[in-house]
């Protein structure tokens, strides 16, 4: 069960890894996919299968959406002039990289051991479930215990369908007045 | 606690993406991957040794279940980041119609 975890964990670090490197904007799209499709994966093996169901549909509209960018504007990347590399650069990052690793592993020292969990806050919401009347404990507290929070996200859904309208929309006040 | 340092691994390639490429698909990729760790990390906290997915059945009425409660969270937490990588991409379109390009060093005028 671990072990599938860390595999997939793995394949998602070289997916993104090989996507934030590669010279054609396309190629690094559907390679971010693959970092998608293996989180639906690893939500499956992590007994969450309302999320897998959710993350497939966001994932498939997400590269839809990339790929409609990507055909609209520019697929390749120009080549630049680098600066050069100097393997003090390098260094400063790993040590960074490795500074943030440690103070992770500090920062959720205290927390249960993988696979320990003692649900100390989802108690009551377990043993209410039986009040909402909803066989799906994961929907139970998203629209029933926790009705207005759902509605926040409505909120903030909308309200990013209204930008992406504003942003992209065609006639602009300069136009009409011409 | 090797697999949480590696969702922790994930999240450092995000922050790479972020802090040191100059394209701009990239770097909401880089914002998009850093997401999916957190996401990723919150579910696993949740998880318990030999239990199923918090859905009561018939024969599974007292059975063990994994944490309900972060995978609520999560949900509205998905959905939310479709919403901002829309919006990111919608900017990234507008500034490409303006600078006819997804470099970040020459989009300099962002003034006004």
């Amino acid at each position: 069960m671990e072990l599938y975890l860390i595999i997939i964990l793995v394949l998602m670090i070289l997916g993104s890894i090989y996507s934030l490197n590669a010279s054609d904007l396309l190629s690094a799209v559907i390679s971010y996919g693959i970092v998608g499709f293996g989180l639906v994966i690893a939500f499956l093996l992590l007994q969450a299968p309302d999320l897998a169901i959710v993350q497939v549909v966001v994932e498939v509209a997400t590269l839809i959406i990339m790929i409609a960018t990507i055909k609209n504007t520019q697929r390749n990347i120009p080549k630049m002039e680098l600066k050069p590399k100097i393997a003090v650069y390098y260094a400063i990052t790993l040590i960074m990289a490795l500074v943030f690793v440690l103070i992770f592993d500090r920062a959720t020292g205290c927390l249960n051991q993988f696979g320990a969990d003692t649900m100390r806050m989802a108690q009551p919401y377990i043993d209410g479930a039986a009040d909402t009347k909803s066989a799906n404990l994961v929907t139970g507290v998203v629209f029933d215990f926790r009705a207005y929070d759902t509605l926040g996200e409505a909120t903030v859904l909308f309200t990013a369908v209204i930008g992406v309208l504003t942003i992209l929309r065609i006639k602009g006040k300069k136009e009409e007045k011409k | 606690m090797i697999i949480y340092i590696l969702c922790f691994v994930l999240f450092l390639v995000g922050l790479y993406g972020v802090v040191s490429k100059r394209n701009l698909i990239k770097i909401i990729i880089g914002i998009a991957i850093m997401e999916y760790s957190i996401n990723l990390f919150l579910i696993m906290i949740g998880y318990i040794e030999g239990g199923t997915a918090p859905i009561i059945t018939k024969g599974f009425e007292n059975a063990k279940f994994v944490d309900p409660l972060p995978q609520a969270m999560i949900l509205t937490s998905i959905v939310i980041g479709l919403a901002t990588t829309a919006l990111l991409l919608a900017v990234a379109i507008r500034l490409y119609q303006k600078y006819g390009t997804f470099d970040i060093n020459k989009i300099k005028d962002l003034k006004g």
